[in-house]
């Protein structure tokens, strides 16, 4: 069944034409030379319909996706996304408007991104919040500049660095130096905590902010957060928070009431939008009111009974063309309205049952990087004893062979070997006991026959593909020359 | 068991240095290249640029991490290994050969390396980690 599917280009035969087009019906002309490509056209793929309908169609059957199988990947957030979401976002009135649309013809999608705003604020204990960034990054890139933006207006014009512990997720200070900052790297402590003698050393008056994951990417809650808060506003800065994992939180903890002044929400993540290629995504923020002057636009207001958009008097400025990317919207409300506030409770504490029940399940074969109560998450290590020769990459392809998609791999990378596993809400305990007997019996290959390992995957269409030539001498477009030499070499 | 030459000096960062005359060869110890796996991609900075000791002046991306690499020393650049650039498996292959990184001219006498046994007995502690 999963056997391997040769790309498009070798299907080709010469002279096969896919389809016949109309005569033109003008006479033909040549082209003016300057018009022409001088590059080799030869190698395109020359194939029949049924050949092009049948490979694409082989391919899908290939990807391992929610709906297929279990995919525990840590940090992601890979959780099943209710098919009625689709429903919902099919609806005429959602489907068929336009973004020019007046106002006033569109007042039921305003409302919706209205209330979703306000629930929104209400779960994160923010004041205001703005549904336009299209993902995480740009949610956090809106909200430094927001920070920049405030410190600017007040004259405070020395602030030039951004706080991210080592604990962070890897977007925070990639959007920090994108900014403009410095990034300042702050350790974690013996808890996987942010380690508070080095924040006290490294906070001051240069410091425009400290970027925090909570619970962060060691699947830990921060179990300080309220007294790095008041560090980082003693020292004038202001505290963003990456609600990459609000998941684990929801109904729980509100980011806004433990000192947090911004926050970003992935609906992709904690809302079940989908999720990276069948995205768009939406990464909403959410602010206090002392910021709400400074968030992008446009915002959804209620205005004498009308719903109108604004964009805030000193507004950073756009981050996204239109209005949103407003399919998400209606499936991030449609989630949370299904639930109710009880439910989205009960997801997050799901969500931390499930990563705790595989934690001690799992805890005595392959160790866990810091031994207390995780949050969704859990990272272990995939140093298994009497198996030297086996490593977290052989454990991981191993997995596929069993079925899964490997978790997380080498990241967060302060933690040797991690294997960072997220089993989301959404699995079932049967599911996670299928998961935990894999990764026992994987353990137990690793000691008795280790070469099953180091082979693996040998059910997958390919084996284990060679990463470290596809990095080094990428061929980015079907070459047969190239690919020989490569092979040749 | 990882190699560690005698006769270079080391960092907890992982770096090694030969030094001759007012000039230090740097690059990563087989012990770094080991835990980071396959080098994929080797950035290094322009002749002349000056460093602080314990300031990054490159990274060093395998196909597991992108890693920094500190200068072990204060100085100025004054020439870097090309070849890695094109063909940074030779970090893995030739760490203390042909992988090396940079060299440095330095402006004030090295200070706190670790001697090729202090480097060992801290690695040892590191793997137990």
């Amino acid at each position: 069944m999963h056997t391997y599917e040769p790309p498009i280009f070798e299907l080709s035969s010469p002279g096969k034409i896919g389809a016949a087009l109309p005569d033109a019906g003008v006479p033909e002309t040549e082209l003016p030379a300057h018009l022409l490509r001088d590059d080799d056209l030869a190698g395109l793929p020359e194939i029949s319909e049924t050949e092009v309908v049948r490979h694409f169609t082989r391919i899908s059957q290939r990807n391992f996706c929610i709906d297929t199988g279990m995919y525990p990947l840590g940090s992601c957030t890979m959780k099943y996304n209710p098919k009625i979401h689709e429903d919902a976002a099919r609806m005429p009135g959602f489907a068929f408007i336009h973004p020019l649309q007046a106002e006033e013809t569109v007042q039921g999608a305003l409302q919706l991104t209205y209330e979703l705003q306000a629930i929104l604020a209400e779960i994160s204990g923010f004041d205001q919040v703005c549904l336009q960034p299209a993902a995480g990054a740009q949610g956090e890139f809106a909200g430094i500049l927001v920070f920049r933006a405030y410190h600017l207006d007040r004259g405070d014009d020395q602030r030039d660095e951004v706080l991210c512990p080592n604990s962070a997720h890897g977007t925070n200070p990639a959007t920090a130096a994108m900014v403009g900052f410095k990034v300042v790297e702050i350790a974690t402590d013996s808890r996987g905590n942010v380690d508070l003698a080095d924040l006290r050393a490294k906070v001051g008056p240069r410091t425009a902010g400290l970027m925090l994951t909570n619970p962060n990417t060691l699947g830990l809650f921060d179990e300080n957060v309220h007294e790095v808060a008041k560090i980082v506003h003693e020292a004038g800065g202001l505290m963003y928070g990456d609600g990459a994992n609000f998941n684990a939180i929801l109904g729980i903890v509100k980011p806004g009431d433990v000192g947090f002044d911004f926050m970003h929400y992935n609906l992709h993540k904690t809302f079940t939008t989908p999720h990276g290629g069948g995205g768009p995504g939406c990464g909403a923020v959410g602010c206090k009111e002392f910021l709400a002057d400074y968030l992008p636009g446009p915002i959804v207001a209620l205005k004498d009974g009308q719903y109108t958009r604004h964009t805030p008097a000193k507004s950073i400025g756009r981050l996204k063309a239109f209005k949103g990317n407003f399919g998400m919207f209606v499936r991030a409300y449609t989630y949370i309205r299904m639930l109710g506030a009880a439910g989205l409770r009960s997801v997050s504490e799901h969500a931390v049952l499930n990563a705790n029940y595989l934690r001690v399940n799992l805890d005595k074969i392959y160790p866990v990087a810091y031994d207390r109560t995780c949050m969704h998450e859990v990272v272990l290590q995939g140093k298994i004893k009497g198996a030297p020769s086996v490593h977290t990459l052989d454990i991981a392809k191993r997995l596929i062979d069993f079925g899964f998609h490997p978790p997380t791999v080498y990241f967060p990378i302060s933690v040797a070997e991690s294997i960072m596993i997220e089993p989301t809400e959404t699995e079932s305990k049967r599911n996670l006991d299928a998961f935990i007997d894999a990764m026992k019996q994987i353990a137990l290959e690793a000691v008795e026959s280790p070469e099953l390992l180091h082979a693996a995957p040998t059910t997958a269409p390919v084996r284990r593909l060679d990463e470290a030539t596809a990095a080094r001498r990428p061929i980015l477009k079907y070459d047969q020359a190239a690919i020989a030499a490569l092979l040749n070499k | 068991m990882s190699n560690v030459p005698s006769d270079l000096l080391y960092t907890k960062e992982h770096e090694w240095v030969r030094i001759d005359g007012n000039t230090a060869t740097v690059g990563i110890s087989h012990f770094a290249q080991s835990q980071l796996g396959d080098v994929v991609f080797v950035e290094l900075p322009d002749v002349g640029k000056t460093f602080e000791t314990g300031e990054s002046f490159g990274t060093v991306e395998s196909v597991k991490a992108v890693s920094e690499i500190y200068a072990p020393l204060s100085g100025s650049v004054v020439e870097i290994n090309n070849e890695v650039i094109d063909a940074p498996e030779l970090v893995n292959e030739d760490p203390y050969g042909d992988g090396w990184l940079a060299k440095f001219e330095f402006s004030s006498e090295p200070s706190g390396l670790l001697s090729a046994a202090d480097y060992e007995q801290f690695i040892k502690e590191e793997a137990d980690k």
